[in-house]
């Protein structure tokens, strides 16, 4: 047979293209099991990092997210818990967050921590390149947080990319995302020397401005939904 | 007699015949990721196994294969065994396939890999190709391994994560150099690394 004609070249083409795509596809179903449980389990040591628990070495994840986190639900913009909607795990925050807050489901993980319980809400948003998005854990009074956790797609390297330390996320422990009088405020990421006279703010990082407002716009954005909830999370334990 | 030619294809990439400081190939993703031992030691293992599957495959298709469309066929084959390695990876090292990201992609565009089917898998039989593609993979990943651990060490006082400088260096003042973490500074250790092989190796010099 003539190698050079385009019979030749056009069956060639075809067959292999057919074998390779057989050959893919079954690497792929074969392998998909395991890289969703890789995925979930991801996802679970962020959610846990939000509360402060970080998984030892050679401890299972997927055990520690069972034994901490005790309860997980979908709750709307007015603080009601919402029966029959997704599992919160399964939620996709890059849709939800464009939607209008009340049309949002909101879902919240609550966790058992040494210094009782903690409430563990998902924030999404955009940094500079692209999306970024954390976990925040609420104290039980619904107003103070108490860890945070940032994680980025491909931020810059040493400038934006450094949402994702420590330094730079431990300093929302402890800050109050509503003012004094009740309304929301969120927290704001400022630069040094621009520091607002009240509310509550971090620093920002230097040379990462755009992923710091991003940090900032998120938090809002993701945030605010939730302010019904929060408040009745407040009520709840001021009558206890 | 001959043993010495058989093997020739394994390990003149090593030092004479280097991918990466005499070929001057895959010089990118050298520089990216390097900042760290454990994921250069990843891509040189996922690189070495693309090279030498491909290679194979490419040398026992070499007398079928259309010349017309004959770069296609390559770019098929190491297509589909990047994309391959990269699900296998997260399956199985989900960790490292995330420091990975992109450049276990980006094995596709290695210029090693091609270059290394064009000349020699579409000439040779599979097994001389095979030991070509071994060759040239470790060639490629000991630059590696030598770049990242120059980088790992004096960048975050580290190898394979463990800490090597002692707590006490640094509180008597030793800084870890942040310029070793970014890019820039791989292409200079690659440049020390050709320095240093090219005075080692006079005939080398142009």
């Amino acid at each position: 047979m003539n190698k050079q004609s385009n019979t030749y070249t056009i069956i060639y083409a075809v067959v292999l293209v057919l074998i390779v795509g057989v050959v893919l596809s079954v690497v792929y179903q074969a392998l998909r099991p395991q890289q969703e449980e890789n995925i979930a389990n991801d996802t679970k040591r962020q959610i846990l990092a939000a509360a402060l628990i970080t998984p030892k070495d050679g401890e299972s994840v997927a055990e520690l997210y069972s034994s901490h986190i005790e309860a997980s639900y979908i709750v709307n913009s007015k603080g009601e818990k919402v029966d029959g909607a997704t599992d919160p795990f399964d939620v996709n925050m890059a849709l939800e967050v464009k939607k209008p807050a009340d049309e949002r489901e909101l879902p919240v993980f609550e966790c058992k921590t040494e210094s009782g319980l903690k409430y563990i809400v998902p924030v999404y948003g955009a940094g500079l390149w692209g999306p970024i998005w954390g976990y925040i854990a609420m104290d039980s009074n619904g107003d103070t947080i108490y860890g945070a956790y940032f994680a980025h797609q491909g931020e810059t390297p040493g400038l934006g990319a450094e949402i994702e330390k420590p330094a730079f996320q431990d300093q929302f422990e402890g800050k109050n995302i509503f003012a004094p009088d009740g309304a929301f405020q969120s927290v704001k990421v400022v630069k040094n020397g621009q520091e607002p006279s009240e509310g509550a703010y971090v620093h920002a990082i230097s040379g990462g401005t755009i992923t710091s407002q991003g940090v900032q716009k998120m938090l809002e954005n993701s945030l605010s939904p939730y302010t019904a909830y929060f408040k009745r999370l407040e009520s709840q334990t001021t009558e206890k | 007699m001959n043993l010495k030619k058989t093997f020739l294809p394994l390990f003149n990439p090593l030092s004479k015949d280097n991918p990466v400081i005499v070929q001057v190939l895959g010089i990118c993703s050298a520089l990216a990721v390097t900042a760290k031992m454990e994921p250069a030691l990843v891509m040189t293992i996922s690189v070495t196994a693309v090279l030498a599957l491909a290679n194979v495959v490419i040398s026992l298709l070499r007398n079928t294969i259309p010349s017309s469309i004959r770069i296609i066929v390559q770019l098929v084959v190491v297509a589909a065994l990047v994309v391959v390695v990269d699900q296998v990876l997260k399956a199985w090292n989900y960790e490292i396939s995330k420091a990975l990201s992109v450049f276990i992609g980006l094995i596709i565009t290695n210029c090693i890999i091609m270059g290394r089917l064009e000349a020699f898998a579409l000439n040779n039989r599979p097994w001389p190709s095979f030991l070509d593609g071994i060759g040239n993979g470790l060639g490629y990943g000991i630059i590696l391994i030598i770049v990242s651990f120059f980088r790992e060490l004096f960048g975050s006082g580290t190898l394979f994560g463990c800490q090597i400088f002692p707590e006490s260096w640094y509180e008597a003042g030793y800084m870890n150099n942040g310029m070793m973490i970014l890019p820039p500074m791989a292409l200079i250790v690659v440049a020390c690394i050709i320095w240093a092989h090219r005075s080692i190796n006079k005939d080398l010099q142009e």
